[in-house]
């Protein structure tokens, strides 16, 4: 058992050196601003375009029901007026960004791992370097720096249809005032929270196409290791997300105090 | 010139090569030849940078590419060409753009030149016109042809290829022969085959290296070779499951 778990905590560790050698060498390649201009806008019709009605479903009701619960417990306190303000603020720095790339990272994250899997036990891999062409440049670049412009821009995009379905649902369904919830909604969202949301989105997108691509260079060989590939890459993300989102919230709300935004 | 030395790599606790080394000279034509399994495939990768071993050196024009990086193998590999066992075509582009992508990506050529290229390059493989269909169109003849002009339209000065014949029938095997020999011609480039096909070596090599238990068991001519008394090479020239049935014959 101890033997097992020393080694479980070497193949962590050593996953995670690699998968930072990754990291270095992506942004590496990107700041030598050589991407493939052709590949990079593939790569952002099938992240952001392809995402659309999957992330716009999402977005639209996860703020509808929110709308509802917040009433419901709002409308005991007589803060009716209250609800929008705190689904706008829940929609821009927290639930826009992280369902946005949950969602995503199980679209994307396991195409990319999928894809680029195929392509390492089909040797293709081994083809592009034997042409002379590093598998980060080709790869990994065009997929990370997509996900990086694709990400932020779903996000706004979900908080947008967010706070509108939240704005039905409130004003619409429920009947609070509309003027009042208006006016409370613009009082208590601030520009920071908009910015928090779209700089962890931007981080998200890093960690969706790194993962996938991490796994998919790193696939087994088979059937068997794609499908492995495919769900820990899903799978790691998410969990990735989910933690990150934690110490992001902690930073960012720390410097928006600090700079007084 | 690529020169090999006391080459060692296992995976895992499995050795496949210990203490491999043998010279290829410029414009050689050299088949590697030995039992399923047993490392050709293997030693093949080594000497292109796709794999690193644990110990010994590869040299490539004088150069030991064993411990350099990516980045350093990607300037030694523009000397290499090199056709996959399974043809390993890129499955999302169509021929043209399979055998035009180390144009596109390496050189600075207008489409109308790199069209031109691809055009003349599948005319050399027996292609002509296929430009436009996809790989999953192809039989696995036309897949080899498409890697192998995949493989030498930028002019390597050394071509690798992994068991070019494998897996087909033999007469498009003995097309497949043919075209390597052309290609060694009209390019002449150095040829490195791996194969078990006795017939393919004997046809394509003017030097043979057989691979055996995990090292250099032969290092001939191919009329050597087929000469020899040597039971370990007549169990696999002649396509023997087992060595006492060879020593019966040759009593």
């Amino acid at each position: 058992m101890n033997f097992l778990g020393r080694a479980w905590v070497a193949d962590w560790l050593g996953g995670l050196g690699r998968i930072t050698l990754l990291t270095r060498d992506a942004i590496a390649s990107c700041l030598t601003f050589k991407v493939a201009w052709r590949d990079l806008l593939y790569q952002i019709y099938f992240i952001g375009i392809k995402s659309q009605s999957v992330v716009l479903v999402t977005g639209a009701f996860t703020g509808m029901v929110l709308a509802a619960q917040t009433y419901f417990q709002f409308h005991k306190l007589k803060m009716d007026t209250a609800t929008l303000a705190v689904v706008s603020v829940s929609m821009c720095s927290e639930l826009g960004p992280v369902l946005t790339a949950l969602m995503v990272a199980g679209r994307v994250g396991a195409a990319i791992a999928a894809e680029l899997g195929t392509m390492k036990v089909t040797e293709q891999i081994d083809a592009l370097r034997s042409l002379a062409t590093h598998p980060v440049d080709y790869l990994v670049v065009p997929r990370l720096v997509a996900a990086n412009i694709a990400l932020p821009l779903l996000t706004v995009e979900s908080m947008c249809i967010g706070i509108a379905a939240s704005y039905v649902v409130g004003v619409g369904l429920l009947g609070i005032d509309p003027a009042y919830a208006w006016w409370n909604m613009l009082k208590y969202s601030h520009d920071s929270d908009v910015m928090i949301g779209i700089t962890k989105s931007f981080v998200y997108g890093g960690i969706i196409a790194l993962i996938g691509c991490y796994k998919g260079l790193t696939c087994k060989v088979g059937a068997e290791g794609v499908g492995l590939a495919t769900t820990e890459a899903v799978v790691y993300a998410s969990i990735t997300i989910l933690i990150t989102n934690f110490f992001l919230t902690m930073a960012l709300e720390q410097l928006c105090v600090i700079l007084d935004i | 010139m690529i020169e090999v030395r006391d080459l060692k790599k296992s995976f895992g606790a499995q050795p496949v090569l210990d203490g491999v080394s043998f010279r290829i000279e410029n414009g050689e034509s050299v088949v590697i030849i030995g039992r399923s399994g047993g490392g050709k495939s293997v030693l093949l990768k080594h000497i292109i940078g796709l794999l690193q071993p644990d110990s010994g050196a590869v040299l490539v024009d004088g150069e030991n590419i064993v411990g350099m990086n990516e980045r350093q193998l990607l300037r030694v590999r523009g000397k290499f060409g090199m056709v996959f066992q399974g043809a390993a075509l890129f499955d999302s582009m169509t021929v043209a753009e399979n055998v035009a992508f180390a144009l596109r990506r390496n050189k600075n050529l207008t489409e109308g030149e790199v069209a031109r290229r691809v055009a003349k390059t599948l005319e050399l493989v027996d292609l002509p016109g296929t430009e436009g269909k996809n790989p999953a169109e192809l039989s696995g003849g036309m897949r080899k042809r498409v890697g192998l002009a995949r493989a030498i339209i930028y002019e390597p000065q050394i071509l690798l290829y992994d068991e070019p014949t494998t897996g087909l029938d033999p007469i498009v095997s003995d097309s497949i022969d043919k075209l390597i020999i052309r290609v060694r011609d009209h390019l002449k480039v150095t040829s490195v085959v791996v194969t078990h096909d006795m017939r393919s070596a004997r046809r394509v090599g003017n030097h043979v290296l057989m691979l055996h238990d995990r090292q250099i068991y032969a290092n001939c001519t191919p009329e050597s070779l087929f000469a020899s008394h040597d039971p370990i090479v007549r169990q696999f020239v002649d396509g023997v499951a087992d060595l006492q049935d060879v020593q019966l014959q040759q009593f």
